[in-house]
């Protein structure tokens, strides 16, 4: 199974890193390196056995349904990029 | 006297208590050996002023007679937990000038009872890797060198930075974690002591995440009562952190000198993998005579998924990677690198921020987690997951803990590895498996190798029985009695 150029791409794209043109296949190699490694785990019988989905076997807790925290948006956006008025802004998606 | 730098944690508090010195006393001793050893990088951000005025409170405190459990004790910080007002990275470039607006779990724990914070230190970026060279800030150099060779070598990783400044008696204690092996291979590259507590024994809110179902904080110490004394610490349960667990903590220090009397320890057969250097073969079997000689009873048991352990966390971690570091979009903190549009803007920033490792790993768990392929691999990887674990899970019917080596090796030099993410990732191969089935385990320096490096031994306990892990280790260690020293540091 090998990562073609459009693959790479794709993958790229979901993951939201761009990449330039002339590097889609010398990523691709190396993804393809990893993935052949970890096809080793085909080697094992896992009928009947279910995924593990907690590490700990804990209750998890409940507590009131209140407001606990909150009411400093300052503090909230003080390391955006870039804000106005209490919000965080972005480049306009909307025309 | 000793210098103040180099005494242990627990000879410090006793000092500070019998007030034979201050804290800012030891305090000025640390930001000094900080500044004298800025050539091995294990710093992104010193301290210095936040440590005197700790200190400053910490003599206070001593002064009334309200000494609390840790003040006046001078501790490095891993970056990548965050800490009010104070520059955080994760050792990435998309996290660029990024202030913490609140204190993670685990640190204000720390400083609640009286720590002092020397420095944050360098890291694998986001904790990825396995020599601290992935750092967008450079590579931490190890205090050790080989014997008549004096080529600059890797401290490990993630936590190197953490593991050089202890070692290099920079900080009497430090922050790591640990994901797959980042707290316990670079102890073992340093020759300190390095402790991953089971999962959920410490609040993961406020430390950078990056695979949410293996990260745990722990502590570095250079013996195994000063560990036992940071653990006690930094343990506890966190309403802010869902999977830490409500348990009491116990009094790790008091329990340290019990003994291994009847203790039944593992051998898995397993982990004798090829190729294994002769070194750590020996160092493995003088191990398990010591603990024969206080009493153990050892036995040899099997982990038959253990070969498979790798491969699982290279489908695991990067998948709960690519989720978690999603956050990073240029929007509401870090680098933002301009656009056409709002996705191009998400992409440009994506690919300037994160380094080649991390965009690697990021491209492999969003590929591993996508239409069609989740079944093949996230899937299949949480299925053996759960065998690996049930190997545990069986081995402690018949034993109360297990030793391993920590590492394949000793530490390599900068820049080797760094061609083949595979050989980098065989690092973790004996650190991996506890990290999968979430059990407690630690590394203690344990002899040193052909050419004067240290080795480590890898107790792994059951889970939440950090107590018997600690005991085992403080046995190994009266026994090895490990006194060597990195010579870059003197």
């Amino acid at each position: 199974m090998a990562l073609d150029k459009d693959k790479v791409a794709h993958i790229a794209r979901l993951a939201r890193i761009r990449v330039e043109d002339k590097d889609l296949a010398p990523i691709g190699k190396e993804l393809d390196q990893i993935l052949s490694w970890i096809e080793q785990l085909n080697e094992v019988d896992t009928a009947d056995i279910a995924p593990m989905t907690s590490v700990v076997s804990l209750k998890l807790k409940r507590r009131a349904d209140q407001v606990t925290d909150g009411g400093y948006p300052e503090k909230i956006v003080a390391n955006a990029p870039a804000a106005a008025h209490g919000y965080f802004t972005v480049p306009k998606v909307i025309e | 006297m000793a210098a103040l730098t180099d005494l242990s944690l627990a000879a410090a508090r006793d000092g500070l208590a019998k007030k034979k010195f201050s804290a800012r006393e030891i305090a000025e001793a640390h930001i000094k050996a900080v500044e004298g050893a800025r050539g091995l990088n294990a710093f992104i951000t010193e301290t210095p002023e936040k440590a005197l005025t700790m200190a400053a409170q910490s003599d206070a405190r001593i002064a009334k007679g309200e000494a609390r459990p840790l003040d006046g004790i001078p501790l490095a910080i891993k970056d990548l937990f965050c800490t009010e007002g104070v520059l955080t990275t994760a050792a990435s470039h998309i996290l660029d000038g990024y202030t913490p607006q609140y204190e993670s779990t685990v640190t204000s724990n720390l400083w609640r009872d009286g720590a002092v914070m020397v420095g944050k230190t360098n890291l694998d970026e986001f904790a990825m890797g396995s020599s601290n060279m992935t750092s967008y800030y450079g590579p931490v150099e190890s205090p050790w060198r080989r014997e008549g060779d004096n080529r600059p070598l890797v401290p490990g990783g993630s936590s190197g930075g953490s593991a050089a400044a202890v070692s290099a008696r920079l900080a009497l204690g430090a922050t790591g974690t640990d994901t797959g092996g980042s707290i316990r291979q670079p102890a073992s590259f340093c020759g300190i002591v390095g402790l991953k507590p089971t999962y959920g024994r410490c609040s993961r809110w406020g430390i950078v995440a990056f695979a949410s179902s293996l990260d745990q904080a722990g502590p570095f110490a250079r013996d195994v009562r000063d560990t036992a004394i940071l653990m006690r610490t930094m343990a506890g349960h966190d309403p802010k952190d869902s999977t830490s667990v409500d348990l009491p903590v116990p009094d790790y220090e008091a329990t340290l000198d019990g003994g291994v009397k009847g203790l039944k320890i593992g051998i898995p057969k397993e982990y004798r993998v090829d190729g294994m250097p002769a070194e750590i073969e020996k160092l493995w079997s003088q191990g398990i005579e010591w603990l024969k000689a206080e009493g153990a009873e050892i036995r040899e048991i099997s982990l038959p998924h253990t070969k498979y352990a790798l491969a699982t966390y290279y489908i695991v971690a990067p998948a709960e990677a690519s989720s978690n570091l999603a956050r990073y979009d240029g929007v509401r903190f870090g680098l933002r690198v301009d656009g056409d549009s709002l996705d191009d803007m998400y992409a440009r920033t994506r690919a300037a921020g994160f380094g080649a490792e991390v965009r690697r790993r990021v491209m492999i768990g969003t590929y591993v987690l996508s239409a069609g392929y989740y079944d093949a691999y996230y899937l299949k990887a949480q299925k053996v997951r759960a065998l690996i674990a049930r190997d545990f899970d069986q081995a402690f019917g018949q034993v109360d803990a297990i030793l391993t080596p920590t590492a394949p090796s000793a530490a390599f030099a900068i820049g080797d590895k760094m061609d083949d993410p595979i050989a980098m990732y065989l690092n973790d191969v004996f650190t991996v498996p506890a990290s999968l089935a979430g059990l407690p385990a630690l590394s203690l320096p344990a002899g040193l190798s052909g050419d004067g490096l240290p080795l480590g031994l890898h107790l792994i306990g059951r889970a939440f029985d950090e107590a018997t892990v600690l005991r085992a280790a403080r046995t190994i260690e009266k026994a090895a009695g490990f006194t060597a020293r990195p010579g870059a540091a003197s």
